[in-house]
């Protein structure tokens, strides 16, 4: 069979039509979800008008205020830990090569990617359960430690990438200035690692605010974070609030998720 | 300069946080999970410590209340085979899915690709409650489709979607299709396309050149990304409980059903090992296919 000349591989009319549709709809049923918290009906499918009745709603509940204070203060502090943490670990397994037990760390590391969070949870539950009988605190640390640990994975690696792309030989230069390793680190290896850590401490920030399946087990009674809270609230009537409130979250993570994108590609610049 | 055992002493001194946080809230608390399993259920929840391998029979077994005797628990078993059965499909759909929008995106303009990219990834990154929540607003009964079709008069009544197997799939689908695009990107990007041109100017056909040329190019892409669908739908629980409302539970609401009140946590113990002891079969495979197609290559 006799092709035209200008056949192009790239241009899969098949393959182009079902990526297509696959955006499409990775993005309708989000968008709907938006249009429809700005609706005036208690209908998520009738259109009856623009209103701003149900962020009003949302906004003077008391419950998802709470929510959201418990939240941000949840997802600031496990941030703020698994960074801390993922920043010392990063310098300890980038730029050598394989160590005795680097095998064993890396594992270590990534193992909240790899076991399912049922199962996380479940251990968790267990734990803090005997804890929480033997001490009878049912504060929120305990909501803190569990998030910062499935956090540091993805704190590590953007961090991790940063230190790999960055020039060995500026370190060098400032140590063989007889710059105290402290010195060297605050003064050459910080300034030029902050878009790595500032990726990792967004991510992490993100992936705590959005943690629906541990905090479940974890958190004691009477303690909501807002995915928790909306959880709860899919049980009953489902009304547009609950549109408004996810709206608002999408909004965040949206944010940091662009935010993330544009820093990782000025790096590259 | 700073010796060996000096670099050696600070790396551990620098692990020591992010491991201590690890050990305390992630890895050691499985330990407690596995010595829950061999406990006896109390009768109000919570455990009884004497040592009991009932939990472990109750995984896939179960008692005769009367006659004491021993046969395969129905209920469990068509749970576990529900979740392999679902996790495949959703494996199978999004594979259908992510590897042409992966090959559109790995043929755009480069400059063009990480826009494409960022598209697939910024769903992925919101609230995995928010998106499973998007589509249920799409099947329900009173959702958009049914009240479009029914608007149009091509129904009379709503089609029932939510709570069924077609729910749950298409939910663990669509939250975690970017899972499934992102490995197969990554190796297709680095393919070389014009193995593809010299297959279509020797006269294959596009079938041929898809089955000879570029799905053995990026079958490591494609078994990654298979595993990291199927991994996390295996233990999915967000998804089958608000898509199935409890009539379609998958492992994950098996296990959370075993700790309620009056439950039997040693049995919630055993299914958490039994999930954990299938994903890391899973993983093992994984790696081995990644090892194998490292030497092929290489």
């Amino acid at each position: 069979m006799a092709r035209p000349r200008s056949f192009d591989v790239r241009q899969q009319t098949g393959f182009t039509f079902v990526a297509i549709c696959c955006f499409v709809l990775l993005y309708l049923p989000i968008i709907l979800l938006v249009v429809y918290s700005f609706n005036a009906g208690t209908s998520i499918a009738i259109w009856e008008g623009f209103s701003w009745q149900w962020y009003e709603a949302a906004w003077n509940n008391e419950k998802v205020q709470e929510a959201t204070i418990l939240s941000l203060i949840i997802a600031s502090s496990a941030s703020l830990v698994a960074t801390s943490v993922a920043v010392m670990a990063a310098l300890a397994t980038t730029r050598t090569g394989k160590f005795k037990g680097s095998g064993l760390v890396f594992a270590m590391i990534n193992q909240p990617l790899m076991i399912p969070e049922i199962v996380t949870a479940v251990a968790l539950l267990l734990m803090f359960a005997m804890i929480k009988v033997s001490t009878g605190y049912t504060g929120i640390w305990y909501l803190i430690i569990a998030h910062s640990a499935f956090c540091i994975p993805f704190a590590y690696m953007p961090i991790r990438a940063r230190l790999q792309g960055m020039d060995l030989n500026l370190e060098q230069a400032a140590a063989d200035l007889y710059g105290q390793p402290w010195q060297v680190f605050r003064r050459v290896t910080l300034p030029q690692l902050w878009p790595g850590i500032l990726s990792g401490a967004m991510l992490s920030f993100v992936v705590s605010l959005d943690d629906v399946v541990i905090t479940e087990f974890v958190k004691s009674a009477g303690q909501d974070t807002l995915p928790t809270y909306m959880l709860g609230q899919l049980r009953r009537a489902i009304t547009p609030e609950v549109n408004a409130i996810s709206t608002a979250l999408l909004a965040i993570s949206i944010a940091m998720v662009v935010a993330f994108y544009l820093l990782s590609k000025s790096k590259e610049k | 300069m700073t010796t060996d055992a000096q670099t050696e002493r600070n790396r551990w001194l620098l692990l020591t946080p992010a491991l201590t946080i690890l050990t305390l809230a992630a890895a050691g608390p499985l330990l407690i999970v596995v010595v829950y399993s061999f406990l006896t259920a109390g009768d109000y929840g919570g455990v009884v410590w004497t040592f009991s391998t009932d939990a472990w029979f109750s995984v896939i077994a179960e008692r005769d209340f009367f006659d004491e005797t021993l046969s395969f628990s129905d209920a469990h078993l068509s749970i576990f085979w529900r979740s392999v059965k679902l996790s495949l499909m959703t494996t199978v759909v999004a594979f259908l899915v992510g590897f042409p929008t992966a090959y559109f995106i790995a043929t755009r303009p480069p400059h063009k690709r990480d826009f494409w990219m960022l598209l697939i990834m910024v769903p992925f990154w919101t609230n995995l409650l928010i998106r499973t929540f998007a589509v249920m607003e799409i099947i329900r009964n009173e959702g958009v489709v049914n009240t479009v079709l029914m608007k149009l008069g091509l129904i009379d009544s709503p089609i029932q979607m939510m709570f069924t197997e077609f729910a749950v799939t298409l939910g663990m689908f669509y939250v975690f299709l970017p899972l499934m695009v992102l490995p197969i990107y990554a190796s297709m990007e680095r393919m070389d396309f014009s193995l593809v041109e010299a297959a279509y100017d020797l006269y294959a056909s596009r079938w041929k050149v898809l089955r000879r040329v570029i799905l053995p190019l990026v079958k490591p892409g494609a078994v990654a990304g298979s595993i990291l669908v199927f991994v996390p739908s295996l233990g999915a629980y967000v998804t089958p409980r608000i898509m199935g409302g409890g009539k379609q539970l998958m492992l994950g609401n098996l296990i959370e059903l075993q700790f309620g009140q009056g439950r039997n946590w040693p049995l919630g113990a055993a299914l958490s090992i039994t999930l954990l002891a299938i994903v890391m079969v899973a993983l093992i495979i994984y790696v081995r296919s990644a090892e194998n197609g490292e030497t092929h290559h290489g």
